[in-house]
């Protein structure tokens, strides 16, 4: 595991260049999100208002980076180590192929967190939120909960994706939007309706973000008629989607080896 | 070759699905704003929200676009591994690229149209355009698409001599006129040096004319765009005087980034990235 996690945690740091587009490209997203609710409330007196909702955006914003780095870094990852020779060597090596998943995420988690606490922090800085929070002990296991269920997706998806061969690109980039809009990446997940919300709530980044906003922006504030749970409820929530997504990766991955045992095919690039 | 990993049923589908959700992100946002600003959500009165919706709508080609044209280069070169043919038989490489890009032209239409079709018909926005205009109309277009896909050719060169700068590059391009280009917020919000930096771009005047010839003048009339002090001639000649720098531009960049290559032997550079 330590081993996968290596070259993430250290090569993921050799290029700058992409440090540079890492951190500053969501925040030009998130910027001109932040506008749009700066556009529509300009009486002064919905200072609170504009404040919690920015916040929201910043926040969803930050989240971006994990949810590509789970579909680029993580789903689509065997994809790309077949398509450059690498998968045999992965399969043939004695170690066991959830801890080749697990240093991926553990890796991922890591890079991608130095990325987006800078985006965090820049975001909050310059758009000047005023951030309240209630309970921060809550906060960092909402977060980090979110993540392990999120990575734990990936895991899954990581093994899903070898099946659908070369359409796994396209797959990850039609995971980019729809999930946006469907977890409020930028805005509370409730104005999409309760029911649409609920059935959202199956990507772990929906009611992490419904959480971390009600943390962060006091229980009740701007937009509380579109929050879904209670953040103590979302945080039991996301602990069972993490233990079953693991599992789940688990069951994907030997469904793959076994099907790779009997067609022979799991390594055979451009299909 | 857009299509060529699917059905073309999904394969429009596909293409539809991103630049709607998009769309729909915005619808979301607006609605809250409404919702917790006003206690009122119907987005089929905000001015404010035709205004944005409109200017998403057509993003969706400069977003298209510009990713293809980066895409091209390094798809040919890394993916498919085909550049080095492509590249030694008798066409100009140059045209080649318009080529790839209008079949992104095509797609984005589609999606623009469909994105527009639900805002119409599914959110309330008023459209409106007399028959006069609606030459005006197409020739504004034309030229828009012609700024955006010279644009895109600027960039296609440079990926000739990086690959692992491209995905960087070409999602924060657009980014960058997402957010300076007054898409789907007025110019008059960003602060002073945001809006001179618009004010330089040439999507903002495409955009800007693209609304003033679509929606009603009356709704117009109650945004403070940043841009009221010109007129739709004067409007419709910033964005031909910045195509016509554009294009220029792309011919010079792009032989000046392909003779570079050539010199450096990358043209067929595998990189893996």
């Amino acid at each position: 595991m330590l081993g996968r996690a290596y070259p993430r945690v250290v090569g993921g740091n050799r290029e700058p260049s992409w440090i540079f587009f890492e951190t500053i490209l969501p925040l030009l997203s998130i910027a001109a999100y932040v506008f749009i609710y700066k556009a529509f409330l300009t009486d002064p007196s919905r200072a609170a208002t504009v404040n919690a909702l920015v916040g929201y955006v910043v926040i969803g914003g930050t989240m971006t980076a994990f949810w590509l780095n789970v579909l680029w870094s993580m789903a689509s990852q065997l994809y790309w180590e077949k398509e450059v020779g690498n998968l045999q060597l992965y399969m043939m090596a004695p170690m066991s192929r959830m801890a080749l998943l697990g240093g991926m995420a553990v890796g991922g988690m890591f890079m991608t967190s130095t990325r987006a606490i800078v985006t965090l922090v820049v975001g909050v800085y310059v758009f000047g939120i005023v951030l309240s929070v209630a309970n921060p002990l809550l906060i960092l296991a909402v977060f980090f909960v979110t993540l392990i269920a999120l990575y734990g997706m990936g895991m899954m998806f990581a093994s899903l994706y070898l099946l659908y061969g070369r359409e796994a690109w396209n797959l990850s980039a039609l995971m980019e939007e729809p999930i946006f809009l469907l977890s409020g990446f930028y805005f509370p997940v409730g104005a999409l309706g309760r029911m649409v919300a609920l059935g959202a709530s199956i990507i772990p980044a929906t009611l992490g973000l419904d959480a971390l906003r009600q943390l962060m922006f006091s229980i009740g504030g701007a937009g509380a008629q579109f929050y879904i749970f209670s953040p103590e409820v979302e945080l039991g929530i996301l602990l069972i989607s993490a233990v079953v997504f693991l599992f789940l990766a688990k069951g994907s991955l030997a469904y793959l080896e076994n099907l790779a045992k009997k067609e022979g095919r799991l390594t055979t690039r451009h299909q | 070759m857009e299509s060529n990993w699917t059905q073309p049923g999904l394969f429009l589908i596909y293409s539809i699905i991103k630049p709607v959700a998009g769309a729909f992100i915005l619808v979301l946002m607006s609605f809250v704003a409404l919702a917790v600003g006003t206690g009122s959500a119907n987005l089929g009165d905000s001015a404010l929200f035709a205004y944005l919706f409109i200017g998403n709508a057509f993003f969706i080609y400069v977003a298209n676009v510009l990713f293809g044209c980066f895409q091209v280069i390094q798809s040919d070169r890394e993916w498919y591994q085909t550049i080095r043919y492509v590249y030694m038989a008798p066409i100009n490489y140059y045209v080649y690229i318009v080529g790839r890009a209008a079949s992104k032209v095509l797609i984005a239409t589609i999606a623009t149209a469909v994105t527009i079709a639900f805002g119409v018909f599914a959110l309330r926005i008023h459209l409106e355009m007399p028959l006069w205009q609606i030459p005006v109309f197409i020739v504004v277009m034309l030229v828009g698409l012609l700024c955006v896909v010279a644009i895109g050719l600027c960039l296609a060169g440079v990926s000739f001599l990086t690959a692992k700068h491209v995905h960087g590059l070409a999602e924060g391009i657009p980014g960058l006129f997402y957010l300076f280009c007054g898409v789907i917020f007025p110019l008059s919000v960003l602060p002073g040096w945001g809006q001179s930096v618009g004010r330089a771009l040439p999507i903002t005047y495409w955009l800007e004319a693209v609304r003033r010839l679509i929606l009603p003048q009356s709704q117009l009339a109650g945004i403070t765009t940043g841009l009221e002090g010109t007129d739709l001639a004067g409007i419709i000649g910033l964005l031909a005087v910045s195509t016509a720098f554009f294009f220029l531009l792309s011919i010079l960049l792009f032989r000046w980034t392909e003779h570079l290559a050539r010199k450096a032997g990358v043209i067929d550079m595998m990189t893996n990235y």
